[in-house]
């Protein structure tokens, strides 16, 4: 008898959890929860948020402010991994639009111009990309490997053709979008929020994503259908491309100097942990934008906490690279089948 | 099957006229001591990318090797002050290289994740691992690491082959055996390409796999020892990006990155040239780094290039 009213809670339980589980944003969120629990134990003024001199300070904006770099990137990057491709030449593209920045201001450029030219800048290097993947029918990575070894080369001939090695400029435009403030508000969080909805307008209100999704799902049952996978892929890297030239934007102005071969380091990784984190799977064929930015937090909030805890940042790397198995090994179909398996084994 | 040699001749070809070219451009470039510098200065990125070519050739891909590379160093050169034998430490290492490297073959096998993934929190787990254990650049003080690395043979010409270079040259041979003669090497070829047909024919795939990154960990492992010795130091953030080093190796010898073909003697071509590009552009003195980065970058797309369109005249010979 116990065993027979037991059986259909043991199955509702187990498929709330499932329904639960299989949702995607659950994982990334928990991994955020996780960490400000640990937060707020750790340092308990962790979450004050205070207004000194018209803006707002606390570790929260710090995250947020920090994430901004990564997010913007990761939000390109997810676009190409959608289409079951990826970018590694983001970080040198950042570098490349860093000593275009210099470079232009330097020659007189009006600072609008060269803000609408260091996003050409980050288009071309898409076009490049696209060009390699599309037309040309190399692999993603190995394609944008190219471009990876070589432009921060293309940055430090920029900065040389004009004499200085790590030239640095002024231009309150780009630091108003970098560094500045609307309001309360930090810009690049604003820049960085228009860029998504952009991107989600783009993305979800017109074809395109549903081209882009299709193309990363099946390239070949797509172009039966009828849609140009090179044309669409294409797409995908500029607007990559498109995105890291925005980033360049920020962290240019961040340090108002360019350094083509520190900037932008490592930012590749970043972006495509964001992507994973949140959900995007490399095979392709689902672009999640929202949850690339809950990814890009996740990351920033890991490296904030880790430094407001007290514990020494060399275990910075380390502790990501944990929490990055642990976020796989949760996405992972073979575990959970496994593990739920065990269960189920166990419970009858 | 004369095709399969076609992008190694190609490899060689450039390799050889890139040094015509240095012989035309500077006195006393041609010669066995270039050579023999070249050879010993990218002895560990060879070594590190010898492995990298058989996961290469399984279709897959290895992110962590240069983080391997540091923490190899690291390690022993903190070990040396507490009276560890140099070549205690270094067997050590190898055995972590290859325990390593199965775990991320393991959790990319089992969990099927995809390879780039796991290897980048590897490259992140490895390098944040040599933070942990010293911030600053280490000595390794033992005479036998000065020995070893003066240690050489000469060479005609008034060269010498370095003891690292040696290493090298060995550990090639014995990728070629394991490659080319052994069951285990077939299998690599099999599942590189094609999984499906290799699996149903009976090639233990799960196995392989696991066996071909444990391979390339002990590789780089290795690369980080002679490295450590070479130097005769640990430092953490050495080998810092030598993994695209290693890849564009493996490209450039002619191994391509779809998996399935590819030769292990393509590899030694391929991180020469890189290191005859780099000697270049040193031997002219006015040009600087940032060409090293161009130049590398422009010969890699020229050989993507050339192998998209060898295996594309390939295709179109085996369908027709």
């Amino acid at each position: 008898m116990a065993t027979t009213t037991q059986a259909p809670l043991a199955a509702q339980l187990r498929s709330r959890w499932q329904s639960l589980a299989s949702h995607r944003a659950i994982w990334p969120i928990l991994a955020l929860a996780l960490i400000f629990t640990v937060d707020g134990v750790v340092s308990p003024g962790f979450f004050s948020i205070r207004i000194v001199e018209g803006r707002l300070f606390g570790n929260l904006i710090d995250i947020l402010y920090r994430a901004m770099p990564t997010a913007i990137v990761a939000l390109g990057m997810a676009v190409v991994i959608g289409t079951r491709g990826v970018d590694l030449s983001v970080g040198s593209i950042i570098a490349i639009c860093g000593a275009v920045i210099a470079w232009r201001i330097h020659a007189g450029d009006p600072h609008a111009l060269v803000l609408l030219e260091v996003l050409g800048v980050g288009l071309v290097c898409g076009l490049w990309n696209g060009f390699l993947v599309a037309v040309l029918d190399i692999q993603p990575i190995i394609a944008t490997l190219i471009l990876m070894v070589s432009g921060r080369g293309i940055g430090l001939m920029i900065n040389l053709i004009y004499g200085g090695t790590n030239p640095s400029f002024i231009s309150p435009l780009l630091q108003l979008l970098s560094v500045g403030h609307i309001g309360l508000i930090p810009a690049r969080l604003i820049l960085c929020a228009a860029l998504f909805a952009a991107l989600w307008l783009l993305i979800r209100r017109t074809a395109l994503g549903l081209f882009l999704e299709s193309v990363g799902g099946n390239a070949r049952a797509a172009s039966i259908a009828g849609v140009d996978a090179r044309l669409i892929k294409f797409a995908a890297y500029l607007i990559c491309g498109w995105c890291a030239a925005w980033a360049g934007v920020v962290l240019t102005a961040d340090t108002h100097t360019s350094d083509p071969v520190s900037e932008g380091l490592y930012i590749e990784l970043d972006a495509i942990l964001a992507v994973v984190i949140g959900g995007g799977s490399l095979a392709g064929g689902r672009i999640y934008l929202g949850m690339t930015l809950l990814g890009a937090l996740v990351i920033q909030t890991l490296t904030t906490s880790i430094l407001t805890s007290g514990l020494p940042p060399e275990y910075n790397l380390v502790v990501k690279a944990v929490v990055v198995f642990a976020v796989l090994l949760l996405q992972s179909n073979n575990l959970r089948r496994d593990i739920g398996s065990a269960f189920r084994r166990s419970t009858s | 099957m004369r095709e399969k040699y076609l992008p190694l001749i190609a490899t060689i070809t450039v390799f050889v006229a890139l040094f015509a070219i240095g012989g035309l451009l500077y006195n006393n470039f041609l010669s066995t001591l270039v050579l023999g510098d070249i050879l010993a200065d990218n002895a560990f990125i060879i070594i590190a990318a010898i492995g990298t070519t058989f996961v290469i050739i399984s279709g897959g891909i290895d992110l962590s090797i240069g983080s391997m590379i540091g923490f190899v160093g690291v390690v022993i050169a903190n070990l040396d002050p507490l009276g560890w034998h140099p070549l205690a430490s270094a067997a050590l290492m190898l055995a972590f290289g290859l325990g390593f490297g199965a775990l991320q073959g393991f959790i990319i096998e089992y969990c099927d994740i995809q390879p780039f993934i796991v290897t980048l929190a590897g490259l992140f787990l490895l390098r944040g691992a040599c933070f942990m254990v010293n911030l600053d650049s280490v000595p390794i003080r033992h005479p036998f690491v000065a020995a070893f690395a003066d240690a050489s043979i000469p060479l005609p010409g008034g060269g010498f082959l370095a003891s690292s270079a040696m290493v090298m040259l060995a550990s090639l041979a014995a990728a070629i055996v394991i490659a080319h003669f052994t069951k285990f090497g077939t299998n690599v070829y099999a599942i590189g390409g094609d999984r499906a047909s290799a699996g149903l024919m009976g090639v233990p795939i799960r196995r392989t796999m696991v066996s071909i990154y444990a391979l390339g960990g002990l590789y780089s492992a290795l690369g980080g020892v002679i490295y450590a010795f070479y130097t005769s130091s640990g430092y953490p953030l050495a080998g810092t990006g030598n993994e695209l080093n290693a890849i564009a190796s493996v490209v450039l010898g002619g191994t391509l990155l779809t998996g399935g073909i590819g030769m292990v003697g393509g590899t030694l071509f391929g991180g020469m040239i890189l290191g005859l590009i780099a000697t270049l552009i040193n031997f002219n003195g006015s040009l600087n780094g940032a060409w090293i980065m161009i130049c590398s970058g422009a010969l890699l797309f020229l050989f993507i290039v050339l192998q998209r369109s060898l295996v594309g005249s390939l295709r179109s010979r085996s369908t027709a």
